[in-house]
């Protein structure tokens, strides 16, 4: 499968060719209003390149069965291409091992499934489970759900006005009772990178167990889980380049070994009869029921896709397009930037003093220009900026200068209408 | 500015959103309802002066897009003086001008001003946006207690 692959990209690791990584593209030769696309809406979902679509379509196309259950032949190819996904996310985030790799529906399921489990038999009355203000709701109500059932306290570590986690505050709250840290890798509305391995080493100095939502981490920051030793760590497919739909929990092997099932049915058990069940080994025992095998297979290929051009070298190209646009959109009149962190990855996102963020995503899409507007799923750290919502851009790996032009001279016009 | 786009902002939509009418509290009002998009967080107050009979005064306060705030504003100076079944009725034909159900070429000289919300029913994402006040002036006269969600 490697060596095929290898055939289909030429990338060359070296120089960034935009243009090329642009062509695999399909979508991005469309057109809104008659403009050509400039789709800066990465942070929400990433485009898919032809390779992915095509791996995932294959499946449909020339052998679709289900898996780890029959004896034919399209059974075991389908069988072999699922598990080959798996040991590509094993090796992306350098998992010790693949049993160590659940597939899930996204990075909501995978926070959800271990609120539910390990949580649920491990968190007790009085119990502390910490967060922080700049957490997607994906990572606020699993947690504040599990705390009301076990008369458990949510505590949240506060952030200053630029978007940084007060890491003082964070040891201040750590005491006997804390016995969970939940924290965002990067966060979806301010770009912010946070101290993961900082937070990770102080927690574990008191045995407490870290998970990571790493959504918005994974597709612009190289992962080793091993080295940042986090307990559990969550992301989407879909903001990987790769389908909806699917999406990992990762999970320290022995963790995953004491935790009970998540949900119950086909391809999580070994043994059942109406009187007791034996649950099958890691990783089935968390995947019941026919999974997203077209999916876990798009973002195998997707991690393929991403590799081949390099995650640094794309981490560099994203960055110096959040450098160019930062600094373009400073100088718009009554534009205040949210989020303005020293380690940011590649989200922008701003507030116009006299203009509300729909109307700006309004005017952008006349112009072709795909962003978001809203409250991007953190109300708390709408309150906390003391505004309804945002405006945001954000970066892929196939965006350009020129398309930060197109975006800039939309703000513009914007203003001229408001102003 | 594109023509879909130019229909939708209209200037009148532009002028209310910069300098909203009746953009304040009421003291005491006799009715008090409180409308919420949290689909985009849009949220507004509506303060009323209603003697059972007629709206003597109507106000309202949030923070929301130039369309939601602009017919807050509009909406205000439509309804001041008003009989309850007036206004009703005004809701129902506003409601549906912006949901497109009087058609491409509406006939709509009773709405006066509110005409500037025709091109809202191109877009159907910004539909919540234009009838958020309405919904929410409904239910204050009404006196319905419950928060108007729309989304």
């Amino acid at each position: 499968m490697q060596t095929k692959t290898a055939a289909v990209f030429t990338q060359n690791k070296k120089t960034y060719d935009v243009e090329k990584i642009r062509n695999d593209f399909p979508i991005l030769k469309t057109t809104v209003h008659g403009k050509p696309l400039v789709y800066l809406d990465n942070a929400a979902t990433t485009q898919k390149p032809q390779y992915v679509i095509d791996k995932a379509n294959n499946y449909y196309k020339k052998y679709n069965a289900n898996i780890h259950r029959g004896v034919h032949a399209l059974s075991q190819e389908a069988t072999e291409a699922f598990e080959e996904s798996r040991i590509i996310v094993k090796k992306f985030i350098n998992a010790l091992g693949k049993n160590e790799i659940i597939f899930t529906r996204g990075t909501t399921e995978s926070v959800n499934l271990v609120a539910s489990t390990y949580g649920r038999v491990n968190i007790n009355e009085g119990d502390e489970i910490i967060i922080s203000h700049m957490e997607h709701h994906s990572n606020i109500v699993p947690w504040q759900m599990l705390c009301t059932e076990k008369n458990a306290r949510l505590r949240v570590i506060p952030i200053n006005d630029d978007g940084e986690l007060i890491f003082e505050e964070f040891e201040k709250m750590i005491n006997n009772r804390t016995k969970f840290v939940s924290i965002v890798y990067a966060s979806n509305t301010l770009g912010t990178v946070n101290p993961v391995k900082k937070i990770i080493d102080l927690a574990h100095s008191y045995n407490i167990i870290v998970m990571l939502d790493a959504a918005q981490a994974v597709n612009h920051l190289p992962i080793d889980v091993q080295e940042l030793d986090c307990d559990f760590l969550a992301f989407s497919g879909h903001k990987l380049y790769g389908p909806t739909g699917i999406g990992i929990l990762y999970g320290k092997v022995n963790h995953l070994e004491a935790m009970p099932p998540y949900m119950g049915g086909g391809d999580m058990i070994s043994k059942v009869s109406f009187e007791e069940t034996t649950y099958n080994e890691l990783p089935h025992k968390f995947e019941a029921g026919t999974p997203h095998i077209s999916g876990a297979i798009g973002l195998g290929a997707a991690i393929e896709y991403i590799d081949n051009i390099g995650l640094e070298n794309i981490a560099r190209h994203e960055n110096e397009l959040l450098l160019y646009a930062t600094e373009a959109v400073s100088d718009l009149t009554g534009l205040r930037i949210i989020g303005t962190a020293k380690e940011k990855i590649s989200v922008l996102s701003f507030h116009f003093e006299n203009v509300h963020p729909h109307d700006v995503g309004t005017f952008l899409d006349f112009e072709g220009v795909a962003i978001r507007t809203g409250h991007h799923c953190t109300q708390p750290l709408m309150k906390r900026f003391n505004i309804p919502a945002t405006s945001r851009a954000s970066f892929g790996m196939y965006n350009t200068k020129e398309e930060v032009n197109v975006l800039i001279a939309g703000l513009k016009k914007i203003l001229e209408v408001f102003g | 500015m594109d023509q879909e786009l130019r229909e939708l902002y209209q200037q009148v939509i532009l002028d209310h959103n910069k300098a909203p009418r009746n953009f304040r509290k009421i003291e005491n009002p006799s009715r008090f309802a409180e409308g919420y998009n949290p689909l985009c967080g849009d949220h507004l107050d509506i303060y009323l002066k209603f003697d059972n009979r007629s709206i003597n005064d109507i106000s309202f306060q949030g923070s929301g897009c130039a369309i939601s705030k602009a017919s807050a504003s509009l909406m205000t100076s439509m309804i001041k003086g008003k009989t309850k079944e007036e206004a009703e009725k005004i809701f129902h034909r506003f409601h549906d001008l912006v949901t497109g159900k009087l058609g491409d070429n509406p006939d709509i000289e009773d709405l006066g001003k509110l005409a500037v919300f025709a091109g809202v029913r191109e877009f159907p994402a910004r539909v919540k946006c234009a009838s958020l006040a309405w919904h929410t002036m409904l239910n204050a006269l009404h006196d319905k207690k419950e928060k108007t969600v729309t989304e």
